[in-house]
């Protein structure tokens, strides 16, 4: 009892066993928009230091954050806020208890995607 | 090996005793980010790549520099929670308390950049 072996025993299926599927994928783009935020978020908080600092460094930052490379991460950053905000919004209706049915499950998955890349385009639009 | 019981191997591997927090943490400041992104999104948006004059003005005003304030303080506090939860499930030992200790520095950093830089923007 006191020298079980642990080292032998059959592990749970991952990654590499289950068939990938909208609940799986959208679970996981949930946690890598969340955590890929922050190149987007580091950038702007650096464009207001400098936008508090004075004129001469508003100017490197700017140039920067408006610059092709600035325009392509901000992009990409809103299309990640929008989904993980949307995302966030659907865990906060799992965590009342409802939701779960597969049918519901599928229907929310996809509201997600679409919604987020529809949110995007009208963000593009309207600024 | 042999000398150790079950109960000695079991022991420290629980509960960190506050995961019930961590949860209600993050449920909390997603529901405030729920409101303050969209606000946040279309009040930073049309100011983004006007000229150093004019985005002083408009960050001097009351409404965009408390949304952008409250915005940056909320999400950075927020990313410093999923962040961790990120490191706890891929690493462990010296590698995840490194990296946890660094995205809770990080997080504190960036959220009192960007407080500060609101403040003296409307100051």
């Amino acid at each position: 009892m006191a020298d079980v072996n642990r080292g032998n025993r059959p592990l749970s299926p991952h990654l590499s066993i289950y068939r990938p599927q909208l609940n799986s994928i959208t679970s996981i783009l949930t946690r890598i928009t969340g955590n890929a935020l922050v190149v987007g978020a580091l950038m702007v908080t650096w464009w207001f230091l400098a936008a508090a600092t004075g004129p001469d460094y508003f100017a490197t930052a700017d140039a920067f954050v408006t610059s092709w490379f600035g325009d392509l991460v901000l992009f990409l950053s809103l299309w990640a806020l929008w989904y993980h905000s949307l995302a966030g919004l659907r865990h906060l209706y799992w965590d009342t208890g409802r939701g779960f049915e597969l049918d519901t499950a599928e229907k929310l998955g996809w509201a997600v995607v679409g919604g987020s890349v529809l949110l995007t385009l009208l963000t593009v639009a309207v600024i | 090996m042999a000398f150790m019981t079950a109960r000695k191997r079991a022991a420290g591997l629980g509960s960190a005793k506050s995961g019930t927090e961590h949860f209600w943490n993050m449920t909390v400041s997603s529901v405030a980010l729920v409101i303050l992104v969209p606000l946040f999104v279309f009040t930073f948006g049309p100011i983004l790549g006007a000229p150093y004059e004019e985005v002083a003005a408009y960050y001097g005003r009351p409404f965009p520099a408390i949304v952008a304030a409250l915005t940056l303080a909320v999400g950075w506090m927020h990313f410093k929670g999923g962040v961790q939860v990120l490191i706890e499930d891929y690493t462990d030992g010296l590698t995840r308390k490194a990296l946890i200790i660094g995205t809770i520095c990080l997080s504190y950093a960036a959220a009192a950049v960007g407080v500060f830089a609101l403040v003296r923007l409307a100051l």
